[in-house]
C-alpha cells in the first residue's frame, strides 16, 4: 500500500515538474547538430524549466518549417534566398552561430604528402576537364609529388547538403565555367563522377576507390583523422583547412546587416577559401511572446557562453567582432 | 458434412427469452423450399439456416470488421495517390508528361526529369531478379526435394537470416566488400570475356548498377526462396510419386511433377521479390553511385526513385524541387503498378484468370 503511494507521489511529482517545463522546438541543418545539443543540454541545466527540442531534419526542412511558423526557430547552413524571404509568413533573422569548412580529400595511390590545389585544378577536376593525375596543370602545382597516371573519379554527394552548398558555392565564384554549367545548390547536376551518401558515404568510397578525390567536412576530416589537400586563396597563399583559418576567413569579410552573406574565396593572407556560417533562423515576431523571449535569452547566451564550447567539437567558433553583431542584431530586431 | 439425423436439436433456453423468439428452426427441405432458386447449398448457407439468429451476430460483426480491413486498403492507396498527385501539382503543371521522359535533373535552374531515376529502378531491380530467381529456386528445390532432413532448418533459417540483416548493413557490405571485389576480379573479367557486348564496359569502380543489382539479388533471395519453399512443400506428394511411377528421373520428376504445379505460387514470390527491389532504398543508393545518367554499361553508375527521393528530400529548399521529388514517388508508384499489372496478364496468359492451368 505504501509503496503503491510511493509511486503513486513520484508519478503526480514528475507531471508537475513536466507541466512547469516549457519545451522549445527547433529543426533543421544537420551540420550543427553536435554543437547544438550541446548548447541546447547545457542551456537545460542551467534553465531546468527550459527544454530545446532540435530535429535535425536538414535545412530545407528547417527554412520550410519556420516559413509555416511550426516550429519555435530554424537552422540552415545555406541562407534563405530573396524569393524565400518575401514568399514567408514569418520574418526570420539569420543569426550566424559557428563556421563549417569543406575539404579536398582524395585517394591517389604513391602520392603520401600533402597535395596542393589550386581553384583552377579543383574546378578543373570536377568539371570533368582534368581527368588523369598525371595531367601537367596539378603536377605544376605539385613539384615534389610524383602522380601516377591513373583516371581521376570524383566523388561527391549524393544527397542534398550544405557541404555541397559550399562547396558549389566556392566553385561558382573561382570558375565562370562552372557557374554557367553547373551553379550553387544543396543538389547539382554534377559533370561527372559518382555520388556517396553524407559525408561517411563519401569518405568510404574514397578510400575504396583509388584515383578519387571528394570534398567532405573539416569536422568530419578531423575527428576520423582523413588526409586532405591545401587550397590556395584569393591572397595567393596556399591554406591547409583549420579550425584558426577557418574562423580567418570570416573575420576578412564585410558583413551585411542581414547576415546572409557567403564567405567562400574570403580575403585575407590567413582565410582558408572554402568556409561558411550556419545559422540559426530567429522569428523577429514570435506569435508566442513569451515563448519568443526564451528563444532570444537562449540565442544571446549561445553567441556569449557557447563559442567557447565549439572548438572542443571541432567547429570553428565566430570571430569576436562577428559575435558582437550579431548579439547587438539579436537584442535589437528581435521583440 | 453432417447427416440430418445428427443436427443439433433446438436449445431452448437462451432463444425464448429474445424478444423474437425463433419458433422453428427450419428444416433443410424447408430451407430449400424459401430460397427459390437453389444455386448452391454450402455449409455456410445451411449454418446460417439452421442456427438460431442469436448466433448469427458474432458472424455479422466479423463480416463487418473484416469488410473494413479490405476496405482500409483502397482508403490507403486513394489517399497515397491522392496526396502524391495534390502535391506534385506544381510540376505537373510545369512540366506535363515531359517530365517523365526528360533526362535532365538540375535543381539549380529548376529543371527536371524522371527517366534516369526510371530506367535505374527498372535496370537494377531485373538486375536483381535476373540473378535472384534461379538461386532462390534452386535453393528451395534443396531444401524440400533433395536436402538431407538434418541439413533442412539449417538451410531454412539462414536463408531466413538473409531478410533480417538491415539495409544500412547491405549498403555498407557493398562499399566495403563487394565493390573492391567486382573492381579487382569480377568487372576486369567481365569487360574481357563479355565486354563486346557493351553492357560490360568502362571504367571498373565497383560501384555502380552492377553492385547494385547484386545487392538487391541478395535482399530478394529470401523473399522468393521461403515463399517458393512453401509452395512446393504444399504439392502433393502423390504428384512426385505418380511421376516417379511414370519412370521419370529426380529432374524429371522435380520439373514435371513439383515445378509445373508450383509455377503459380513461385510467381507470386517473384512479384512480391520484385515489389521489394522497387523499394529498397538505402543499400541501393550506397552502392549506386548516384549519378543521374543513363548508359548501356552495368559497370556506369546510375540512380533510382527511391534513392533520389531519400537523398535529396530533406534539403530540397525550392517548391519546384519539393514536387518534382514527390512526383518521382508518383513515378515509382505508377511504374510498380504497371509492372504487377504486366506480371499478373503473364501469369494469367499461362494459367487463365481464375488460377487453374489451362489445358
Amino acid at each position: 500500500m505504501i509503496r503503491s503511494l510511493r509511486v503513486i507521489l513520484c508519478i503526480v511529482a514528475l507531471t508537475v515538474c513536466a507541466l512547469g517545463q516549457t519545451t522549445l522546438n527547433g529543426a533543421g541543418a544537420t551540420f550543427p547538430y553536435p554543437i547544438y545539443s550541446k548548447w541546447f543540454s547545457e542551456y537545460h541545466n542551467l534553465h531546468s524549466d527550459i527544454q530545446v527540442n532540435y530535429q535535425s531534419i536538414g535545412s530545407g526542412g528547417g527554412i520550410r518549417q519556420v516559413q509555416a511558423g511550426t516550429v519555435d526557430f530554424g537552422a540552415t547552413d545555406g541562407p534563405m534566398t530573396d524569393e524565400q524571404i518575401t514568399a514567408s509568413k514569418v520574418k526570420v533573422l539569420h543569426v550566424p552561430t559557428v563556421l563549417g569548412a569543406v575539404v579536398p580529400a582524395y585517394n591517389i595511390p604513391g602520392v603520401g604528402g600533402e597535395v596542393k590545389f589550386t581553384p583552377e585544378i579543383l574546378a578543373g577536376i570536377f568539371l570533368g576537364k582534368i581527368a588523369n593525375w598525371s595531367d601537367p596543370a596539378i603536377s605544376k602545382v605539385n613539384p615534389d609529388l610524383k602522380f601516377p597516371n591513373q583516371n581521376i573519379t570524383v566523388v561527391h554527394r549524393s544527397d542534398g547538403s550544405g557541404t555541397t552548398y559550399i562547396f558549389t558555392d566556392y566553385l561558382s565564384k573561382i570558375s565562370p565555367d562552372w557557374q554557367s554549367a553547373v551553379g550553387k545548390s544543396t543538389s547539382v547536376k554534377w559533370p561527372v563522377g559518382v555520388g556517396g551518401k553524407g559525408n561517411e558515404g563519401v569518405a568510404g568510397m574514397i578510400r575504396q576507390l583509388p584515383g578519387s578525390i571528394g570534398y567532405i567536412e573539416l569536422i568530419y576530416a578531423l575527428q576520423n583523422k582523413i588526409g586532405y589537400g591545401s587550397v590556395k586563396n584569393s591572397s595567393g597563399q596556399f591554406i591547409k583547412a583549420s579550425l584558426d583559418s577557418t574562423t580567418a576567413a570570416a573575420a576578412g569579410v564585410k558583413m551585411p546587416a542581414d547576415f546572409r552573406v557567403s564567405i567562400t574565396n574570403p580575403p585575407g593572407k590567413t582565410a582558408y577559401p572554402i568556409a561558411s556560417f550556419t545559422w540559426l533562423l530567429i522569428p523577429t515576431n514570435p506569435a508566442d511572446k513569451n515563448k519568443g523571449k526564451m528563444v532570444k535569452d537562449m540565442v544571446l547566451w549561445a553567441l556569449d557562453n557557447g563559442e567557447p564550447m565549439a572548438a572542443s567539437l571541432s567547429y570553428a567558433p565566430l570571430p569576436k567582432e562577428v559575435a558582437d553583431k550579431a548579439k547587438a542584431a539579436v537584442n535589437q530586431q528581435v521583440k | 458434412m453432417m447427416p440430418d439425423s445428427e443436427k443439433p436439436t433446438k436449445s431452448p433456453s437462451p432463444i425464448e427469452q429474445t424478444p423474437k423468439p425463433v419458433t422453428a428452426i427450419p428444416t433443410l427441405a424447408q430451407a430449400a423450399t424459401e430460397r427459390k432458386p437453389v444455386v448452391r447449398s454450402s455449409v455456410l448457407d445451411r449454418i446460417r439456416k439452421t442456427h438460431p439468429a442469436s448466433s448469427r451476430i458474432p458472424d455479422a460483426v466479423f463480416r463487418v470488421l473484416i469488410l473494413l480491413t479490405a476496405i482500409s486498403v483502397f482508403a490507403i492507396v486513394a489517399f497515397i495517390v491522392y496526396e502524391l498527385i495534390a502535391k506534385s501539382q506544381p510540376t505537373l503543371h510545369a512540366f506535363g508528361m515531359h517530365f517523365f521522359y526528360n533526362d535532365e535533373w538540375d535543381p539549380v535552374n529548376d529543371v527536371y526529369g524522371a527517366r534516369p531515376f526510371i530506367y535505374g529502378t527498372l535496370v537494377s531491380s531485373f538486375l536483381g531478379l535476373l540473378l535472384a530467381v534461379p538461386l532462390s529456386i534452386g535453393v528451395a528445390v534443396y531444401v524440400t526435394e533433395m536436402c538431407p532432413i538434418l541439413l533442412r532448418p539449417i538451410i531454412s533459417f539462414l536463408v531466413e537470416l538473409l531478410a533480417a540483416i538491415p539495409s544500412v548493413i547491405y549498403g555498407l557490405w557493398g562499399i566495403f566488400v563487394l565493390a573492391p571485389l567486382l573492381r579487382d576480379y569480377l568487372q576486369p573479367f567481365l569487360a574481357k570475356t563479355l565486354g563486346w557486348t557493351g553492357l560490360f564496359t568502362g571504367a571498373s569502380l565497383g560501384i555502380g548498377m552492377l553492385a547494385a543489382g547484386i545487392i538487391l539479388a541478395i535482399m530478394v533471395l529470401p523473399i522468393i526462396s521461403s515463399i517458393t519453399r512453401e509452395v512446393l512443400t504444399a504439392v502433393p506428394q502423390n504428384q512426385r510419386e505418380a511421376v516417379l511411377a511414370l519412370g521419370a528421373t529426380r529432374w524429371e520428376m522435380i520439373r514435371m511433377g513439383v515445378l509445373r504445379n508450383a509455377r503459380i505460387g513461385i510467381v507470386g514470390g517473384i512479384i512480391l521479390g520484385l515489389g521489394r527491389a522497387f523499394g529498397e532504398t538505402m543499400a541501393v543508393t550506397m552502392v549506386i553511385g548516384n549519378s543521374n545518367e543513363i548508359s548501356k554499361s552495368l559497370f556506369a553508375p546510375g540512380n533510382t526513385m527511391a534513392s533520389v527521393i531519400a537523398n535529396e528530400f530533406s534539403e530540397a529548399t525550392g517548391d519546384l524541387h519539393l514536387a518534382a521529388l514527390v512526383e518521382i514517388g508518383l513515378a515509382l508508384f505508377l511504374v510498380t503498378l504497371v509492372v504487377n499489372a504486366l506480371a499478373r496478364l503473364l501469369v494469367w496468359s499461362i494459367t487463365g484468370p481464375t488460377g487453374r492451368t489451362r489445358a
